[in-house]
């Protein structure tokens, strides 16, 4: 009985935590080269109109994909500007982001509010679909879904095995050092903003492809600030931020499931559920910090390379 | 890169602020009107229709003074903010808080005078709105809990706050299911001169400008902010209150995006409805870094991007272009200005090889 509830509802959880995966993933990618992009949000919901306009142009999906990669990655190409070329700072600079990406979603999709475009849908993995309680949650999705699984761990492995990887995390803990080493950091964050947005724009093709299929303006509704904090929460680790983005989708779905259910909560209160939940979890890795290992943060995260004199 | 290598200047050069932001007015108008060809719109009409919207006759003027009032209130608290290096993106939040705020006081004291009530609506909106914007500052202090992503979750649920009132416990009776309060009595409505649209609160801004401008430069208080601002390791060593600091910055940016939530619902709307929620806190943010963070700067910051919002409504108007225009234009600015702000600290010198 209790588990005929609980898989429906961990099966909505993985749906929902995967665009919030992607962008987690995206941003911490980003972060990890050292520059902090607090236009996750306006970068997400361009990937969402992007991969939304392309799949119904072309009737192809993963075509979709590949635009909202190449849109966020765009938006993002303007933080790397800014805050690479120009020296900007880079809290103000992603905010500019997000304002701007969420105009230019919100008024170049106007027109399809509405409209339905071509998706992904669920499909069974033969044999991993049969396995009892596990198959039904993980196993029953669509091919984004199954994508996500191999990201942190393709991550992991980038980050700890490949020598760009290490560069990368250089780049992000003590630039001098990586120049040093004969590498360019400038050139290695802009790697790190350009394929951290590429992600956070699957993340957005994710909400307008397989989450739903058609266009609604806002659709993001701050799931790229939620990343922004799941990064946080997972002390820069892409094992942890499968937890925090699971967690976050099954707050939602059970909040969507609630308000379905006629319950005498205000829908209001429901709604506060993610942003609420978020604060608890900065609290929650706040408290866990205190007790063990300094800050896990990119050491130079958020500070800009000065020309050298 | 193409044979220039970057020099820092030992001052900024004196052209610097009157070249920048023009030259990134222009390419952020530039880019909008390509963006407005885009979809079949006349792109140089387009500019022409905004720009007649925000200044083209008396009411538009009047109008955009109107939105230039919350926009200057939630700017000036966040630009104190960000002169301290408290990253607070909460004036939205907060905005909401303070109209709830005040509107409580009207909904439960109706038959007060005005010479009371509106005291007690900006004292309760004040204190929502400060006490809103506490919650982060506290975390920040207590937990080093990263104040950009509080401030911007409590924006969502303050807004959502704002929603539960007026679609439940506070929602009028007689509004036909509209989400919207009862009118708030008389005694509540903040004053106008005369017979135009113009209110109080207009001279309030002014007041509350001046008050952060001796603060800042004539206290002791004012002055340790600033340079707790500068150096947090200096103002450490010499032994300022920097955590007492932050509250108290983050207490008055709330109290004074409260006092814009305030006034909107009173002064312009006349009740607590969820359509006062158009991002004036968010402008803000913009408005603080194009006027770098100077409080006089503010004010002429605060107008121009006012008249921008309103120049906007005349496009969709006229022309049916979505609200959302306003925002890749004020996006765009902020961009091209911090991209810009390069040439104040920096020059190119041609490399020798």
């Amino acid at each position: 009985m209790m588990t005929e509830m609980l898989i429906p509802l961990l099966t909505a959880a993985v749906q929902s935590g995967t665009p919030i995966l992607f962008a987690t993933l995206g941003e911490m990618f980003t972060e990890r080269a050292g520059v902090l992009n607090l236009g996750v949000e306006g970068m997400m919901i361009v990937g969402a109109l992007a991969a939304f306009l392309v799949s119904l142009a072309t009737g192809n999906p993963w075509l979709g994909v590949l635009a909202a990669g190449c849109a966020a990655a765009a938006l993002g190409a303007l933080h790397g500007l800014v805050c690479l070329s120009f020296l900007g700072n880079q809290v103000v600079s992603g905010l500019a982001l997000t304002i701007l990406g969420v105009g230019l979603a919100n008024y170049l999709g106007t027109p399809y509010i509405g409209k339905q475009a071509p998706g992904f849908y669920a499909f069974d993995l033969p044999f991993l679909s049969t396995l009892p309680f596990v198959g039904k949650i993980f196993f029953k999705h669509d091919a984004l879904v199954y994508l996500s699984y191999v990201m942190p761990l393709a991550f992991w492995f980038f980050w700890h095995r490949t020598r760009t990887g290490l560069a990368l995390t250089a780049a992000g803990e003590y630039p001098p050092a990586a120049s040093a080493a004969g590498l360019n950091p400038v050139r290695l964050r802009w790697l790190g903003i350009l394929g951290g947005g590429f992600l956070v724009g699957i993340g957005g093709a994710y909400l307008s492809l397989a989450y739903t299929h058609l266009w609604t303006n806002g659709m993001t509704a701050g799931r790229g600030w939620i990343a922004v904090a799941l990064v946080i929460f997972a002390f820069w680790r892409p094992g942890r931020a499968v937890f925090g983005a699971y967690l976050f989708g099954g707050v939602m779905a059970f909040q969507l499931r609630l308000q379905a259910s006629g319950t005498q909560v205000p829908s209001s209160f429901l709604l506060m559920l993610p942003y609420g939940l978020t604060i608890a979890a900065l609290l929650f890795s706040a408290l866990r910090g205190r007790g063990g290992s300094s800050s896990s943060a990119p050491a130079a995260l958020g500070v800009n390379i000065e020309p050298e004199q | 890169m193409f044979g220039l290598t970057v020099i820092t200047r030992q001052e900024p050069p004196k052209w610097g602020s009157c070249l920048i932001f023009p030259a990134a007015l222009a390419l952020s108008l530039g880019v909008s009107c390509l963006l407005l060809a885009a979809q079949g719109k006349p792109a140089l009409g387009g500019l022409i229709i905004l720009f007649q919207g925000a200044f083209g006759a008396s009411y538009a003027v009047v109008d955009t003074l109107l939105k230039t009032v919350p926009i200057f209130l939630c700017s000036l608290g966040v630009a104190v903010a960000f002169r301290m290096q408290v990253w607070n993106i909460g004036a939205e939040g907060q905005f909401a808080l303070g109209a709830v705020g005040s509107t409580w006081a009207a909904l439960t004291f109706p038959g007060l005078p005005a010479w009371l009530l509106l005291p007690l609506m900006f004292t309760s909106s004040a204190v929502l709105g400060g006490l809103w914007a506490m919650i982060p500052a506290w975390l920040k202090l207590k937990l080093s809990i990263n104040e950009i992503v509080t401030t911007l979750m409590l924006n969502y649920i303050g807004i959502l706050i704002l929603d539960y009132l007026v679609y439940g416990p506070w929602k009028d009776p007689s509004s036909y299911g509209f989400p919207m309060t009862k009118e708030f009595p008389a005694a509540a409505i903040i004053p106008t001169f005369a017979d135009s649209r113009l209110h109080w609160g207009m001279v309030l801004c002014v007041v509350c400008a001046l008050l952060l401008w001796v603060f800042l430069t004539r206290t002791r208080l004012g002055y340790e902010l600033k340079a707790s601002g500068e150096s947090l390791r200096a103002a450490r060593y010499a032994r300022m209150p920097h955590g007492f600091l932050v509250l108290l910055v983050m207490g008055l940016c709330g109290a004074l995006a409260g006092w814009a939530g305030l006034m909107e619902a009173s002064a312009v709307v006349g009740r607590l409805q969820p359509s006062l929620i158009v991002g004036y806190g968010y402008t803000a943010i913009v408005v603080a870094w194009l006027a770098q963070l100077n409080p006089g700067k503010i004010a002429l910051a605060s107008f121009f991007l006012a008249a921008l919002r309103v120049g906007v409504e005349n496009l969709q108007l006229e022309l049916g272009v979505p609200a959302a225009f306003g925002g890749i234009i004020e996006g765009l600015i902020l961009l091209s200005v911090l991209a810009g702000q390069f040439f104040n600290h920096y020059r190119f010198k041609r490399s020798a090889s």
